[in-house]
């Protein structure tokens, strides 16, 4: 073995950082010329590619792309019909996710076994392989509003909230975790007298802090990030239309690319500085999906 | 063992049926529904009315065939041959368009050819565009799997260090998975773009000038390589963290001893480190491969299915039929076909990985 001397130490740190610095650059590169270019007119955007000033903000810097995107597409609302959609969701989600894996964990009925597989089994379903039969039954669906029942729930937000509530990876997350909380716990409130919905709300959610964190980020995630096909073939009026849609609005005959970027970042900039506030939580969810039971 | 204190058939029912009941109407129906449909005739929109077919999608979207070719003669037996010296062959169109001989190649097209000697083979489709979206798929999760997989565990080992900051780097390195897969799939069409797009001036530079533009997107032969660089990119941080959290469970008192019995670096990855990761492994190769399976999104943002149909994937083509081209009979063929292809490969990856004993 080599001696360790303090010089040679130094020096194999450095290489350390180095060889973790130009992977980092890797990740960052397109995300830092997304930004950039934003702040570009479109001729010193396409003139800078060709050099380093592509990731640097220097020239004609302006917010004249984020004020013409303005313009072009109504933005306030698309970010608003997406934050309705994915807090109206998720929060959905959270509570018929967790009292069904309450079920599955906690309590012995007749079917719990063959529903359970049943859940499971659709984690292997692709959502684009169901997404036209879910389109011809969506359109029939029934609906009581205010105008009486009325059928098909197309250009709707509930079309793009209620079938998205139910998943079996937010069923499967919480039943992991379920079982690994102390039974007796659960016993003693019921030996207590406590009826299963006090066990649920009193006992058992309040001791679920992490999952819920994961579960809510990975699923605020896929409705905030992931709703592209969906609501492109449900959805054909504006109002009702999510930011990843509304991209369609830069895609006209010129694409003018400065405003593409200012849009792509003002989209994306919210989700990464959710991500960067909470990144301790981000990380800790992915890996929690890891362990397996 | 189900206690007096855990049996309750009503609150097991009431707690799970809101849940359970969406998942089945929204996941499961829809799901046994896409079955019903590939064996009709349905369109979106239709002058006549739904019939049952059978298996006759998937009859149009698997039929095969295989013809040899036999180089033209003259009436002395010697073979013919163009300007440029290579034997002149009947054309697959006779065989292929009203040939009574050959009924049951009927209305397919050529897919790919070979030589073999003087004859050649000559491999005919009845949907040539599902079939390059078969293989296209398959290639794409080959490749993927094991280089996403690959790289996610060295770049876990990287962020395993003891460094000072060390986390900074975690966080760079996973932030492009909480991008949105569109937003990504337009930046990057960008970088690829043909003319002075930036992957092309990156490449130009670092080999001083000597590099060639190339339209990485609208070339045949790169496009796909293109779509699975992108993908990996984009989604390799997320499989890190899963393969940093297996590392994590393995015991520091297994590298000391490896330490102390002066191991290489490499002996403790082989020893210590790999045989500690093995479910991770698993885990991890069934996840990107059921996500590699569903690649839909970057095809649809960059290429859609082109050039030439070198793009073409399954999800892709049974959306762009049910829907583009409101063929929903077809397209649900094809996410049939998807899902059985998911569903064995699950169940071969179940087998190879169960509990020995």
């Amino acid at each position: 073995m080599a001696a360790i001397n303090p010089a040679n130490h130094g020096l194999r740190r450095l290489s350390r950082y180095l060889v973790l610095s130009v992977v980092a650059v890797v990740f960052l590169f397109p995300i830092v010329f997304m930004i950039v270019s934003s702040l570009k007119p479109d001729h010193q955007l396409l003139a800078d590619t060709g050099s380093l000033r592509a990731f640097l903000p220097v020239g004609d810097i302006s917010l004249d792309n984020y004020r013409a995107a303005f313009q072009r597409a109504p933005i306030g609302r698309f970010v608003f019909n997406s934050v309705l959609v994915t807090v109206i969701t998720v929060s959905l989600s959270l509570l018929l996710c967790s009292l069904a894996a309450f079920a599955f964990t906690y309590l012995h009925w007749f079917g719990r076994g063959l529903l359970f597989s049943v859940v499971l089994a659709t984690l292997i379903i692709p959502f684009e392989t169901i997404a036209i039969p879910l389109l011809l039954i969506v359109s029939k669906l029934p609906w009581i509003g205010v105008e009486g029942v009325t059928y098909g729930w197309l250009d709707s937000y509930r079309v793009q909230i209620i079938p998205w509530i139910a998943d079996a990876l937010t069923v499967f997350l919480f039943v992991q975790y379920f079982k690994d909380l102390p039974r007796e716990l659960i016993e003693a409130a019921r030996v207590e007298g406590a009826t299963w919905w006090q066990v649920y709300t009193r006992v058992v959610m309040p001791l679920s802090g992490p999952v819920i964190a994961t579960a809510a980020i990975l699923k605020t995630l896929k409705m905030y990030n992931e709703q592209y096909i969906w609501p492109l073939i449900t959805v054909q009026s504006e109002s009702y239309r999510p930011v990843m849609v509304g991209l369609q609005y830069f895609f006209q005959l010129q694409i003018a690319w400065g405003e593409v970027m200012a849009y792509l970042t003002l989209i994306t900039v919210p989700v990464l500085a959710f991500y960067l506030a909470l990144q301790r939580a981000f990380i800790a969810s992915i890996a929690s999906t890891g362990v397996k039971g | 063992m189900a206690s007096k204190l855990t049996r309750s058939n009503r609150a097991g029912w009431a707690f799970a049926l809101p849940g359970f009941g969406l998942i089945a109407l929204f996941i499961i129906v829809p799901f046994f529904f896409a079955f019903g449909l590939s064996l009709t005739n349905q369109r979106l929109i239709s002058p006549n009315p739904t019939a049952f077919v059978g298996l006759a999608n998937y009859r149009d979207l698997l039929g095969l065939g295989v013809i040899t070719l036999e180089p033209e003669r003259d009436a002395g037996g010697q073979i013919l041959r163009g300007a440029d010296g290579t034997p002149d062959y009947p054309r697959v169109r006779n065989f292929t368009r009203n040939n009574p001989d050959h009924p049951r190649l009927d209305g397919m097209r050529e897919w790919f050819r070979w030589q073999s000697g003087d004859t050649q083979k000559v491999v005919v489709a009845k949907d040539v565009v599902f079939m390059k979206a078969l293989v296209n798929t398959f290639t794409f999760v080959l490749i993927v799997a094991p280089l996403q997989a690959g790289l996610a565990l060295l770049l876990a080992l990287l962020i395993n260090q003891r460094l000072r900051g060390i986390n900074v780097f975690r966080t760079i390195y996973f932030m492009p998975v909480v991008v949105s897969i569109v937003v990504v799939s337009l930046l990057w069409r960008f970088i690829y773009s043909g003319d002075n797009g930036l992957l092309n001036n990156i490449l130009s530079v670092l080999s001083f000038g000597l590099f060639r533009p190339v339209d990485w997107l609208g070339n045949p032969s790169t496009a796909l390589g293109a779509i699975i660089a992108m993908s990996i990119w984009q989604a390799v941080g997320f499989h890190m963290v899963i393969w940093l959290s297996g590392l994590q469970t393995i015991s520091p008192t297994l590298y000391e001893a490896a330490r102390i019995e002066g191991s290489s670096p490499w002996q403790t990855f082989r020893h210590v480190t790999w045989p500690g990761l093995r479910n991770t492994a698993v885990l991890i190769l069934i996840v990107i491969t059921m996500q590699a399976f569903a690649i839909f999104a970057q095809v649809d943002v960059m290429t859609n299915g082109g050039p030439r149909d070198a793009t073409q994937t399954l999800v892709f083509q049974a959306v762009q039929r049910g829907y583009g081209k409101q063929d929903i009979s077809g397209g649900s063929a094809i996410s049939v076909i998807l899902f059985l292809i998911v569903l064995s490969i699950s169940l071969v990856q179940r087998w190879l990985t169960r509990e020995k004993n």
